[in-house]
């Protein structure tokens, strides 16, 4: 069997972005994420959300948990919510990140299963 | 079995909503190449967030020679019931595909053959190799007739209400599930809004002896279970027939009758299954048998 899982060293805790990606959309119950590698060490979280007075706080507390899980700083990302679940909003901060980092749809399910165990 | 692309959340959210005995998330065909990636995460996620209670889970994967082996990994770890193989083509296709999963079973925990394979038989070659892709491995579950790609391989089209276009595939595709004793599913029907027709085909494959049918749209699902739902007449007759069977076990007795006609193992067999479907219809309880 060929390799299943992410090219990333997990050695490292960061994950090193090499470009600006997007994953989502704006259909009902998603969410598009775009993640800018800017550098530095902050995460800045810009969010536009139909559902924002209940679950506005939720929605970046679990990209901000998903992005530190996977140990990338330095990005300035950018979402637009339309009703998306956690696991929505997860899976596509997660897409996002591997787009972002030249690795794409490679995960590491073990890692990331980890998080949420 | 009813078809989701893998690459909508509000769709693999509601999945369960609607009635079908077994939901088949798609990851090949029905997503695009740019979003192979995002519906593999998408699909991961929601098998392991979302309770989809008895309804059995299958996800098509991509091919083993593209991006077939992430599709598993990601899947298998999410704990899919049945892995769902396109354009099976022979033993050995099913054979690759096992290996994979059962690395892939080994590394997370699971049982080891835990996870079924549904072959899905889409050509010419995969229609005349059916018994030997069933018989290629226990985890083989079902196989099922993709009627698409198998006219366009026999370069035609598909017919609609024309019975004898896949009466060869289909009934091979049933031979081999009948003599390996697995389940066989036949194809989509397309025309969504041709109910008619599409009430017209499942009466058809029902009558041949398929398990069910693969459907592409949520208004088909009460239209298979109405059709493969028996009538009261027919659950009254199994009736008798099971309860007669059951006190001649008791008694020793061999050969029975019901209604003064002889009732031998395939009536027997034929009664079961009448009851099963009943029960899986909701029209019975185990407390009217």
């Amino acid at each position: 069997m060929g390799r299943t899982t992410c090219a990333r060293d997990w050695s490292d805790p960061n994950m090193e972005l090499k470009q600006q990606a997007v994953a989502g959309t704006t259909e009902s119950s998603d969410i598009m994420v775009t993640i800018d590698p800017v550098g530095g060490d902050a995460v800045e979280i810009t969010l536009d959300s139909s559902v924002e007075k209940a679950f506005g706080d939720q929605i970046r507390s679990v990209i901000a948990e998903t992005l530190k899980n996977l140990g990338v700083t330095g990005v300035k990302v950018t979402a637009v919510d339309k009703g998306a679940l956690d696991c929505t909003v997860q899976a596509r901060t997660i897409a996002a990140a591997y787009r972002a980092a030249g690795t794409a749809g490679e995960y590491d399910w073990k890692e990331i299963d980890a998080w949420n165990a | 079995m009813m078809f989701m692309p893998g690459a909508n959340p509000a769709m693999l959210r509601d999945a369960g909503l609607y009635g079908a005995d077994s939901l088949m998330f798609d990851l090949e065909d029905a997503v695009s190449l740019a979003e192979k990636d995002t519906a593999r995460a998408l699909v991961h996620f929601a098998l392991k967030t979302f309770d989809y209670g008895d309804t059995e889970t299958i996800v098509r994967i991509n091919d083993l020679n593209t991006v077939g082996k992430l599709d598993i990994d990601a899947v298998v770890r999410a704990g899919v019931d049945v892995i769902r193989l396109p354009k099976t083509e022979c033993a050995q296709d099913v054979i690759d595909a096992d290996e994979v999963i059962t690395e892939v079973e080994r590394a997370c925990g699971r049982e080891v053959g835990s996870t079924g394979i549904f072959a899905a038989i889409e050509s010419a070659e995969g229609v005349l190799n059916a018994l030997s892709i069933a018989q290629a491995s226990p985890r083989v579950c079902g196989i099922a007739l993709g009627a698409e790609d198998y006219v366009t391989n026999l370069k035609t089209q598909r017919a609609y209400g024309d019975n004898m276009q896949l009466y060869f595939a289909r009934e091979m595709i049933l031979h081999a599930a009948r003599a390996t004793g697995i389940a066989a599913v036949d194809t989509v029907y397309s025309d969504v809004d041709n109910m008619d027709g599409f009430r017209a085909e499942v009466e058809h494959i029902k009558t041949l002896g398929f398990d069910g049918k693969s459907v592409i749209n949520p208004r088909q699902i009460p239209v298979v279970n109405d059709v493969y739902a028996p009538t009261e007449k027919e659950i009254q007759k199994a009736k008798e027939i099971v309860w007669a069977a059951r006190e001649a076990e008791e008694k020793g007795l061999g050969v029975i009758t019901v209604r003064g006609k002889m009732v031998d193992k395939p009536i027997i067999t034929r009664a079961e299954r009448t009851i099963m479907l009943a029960k899986a219809s909701g029209l019975i309880g185990e407390e009217d048998l």
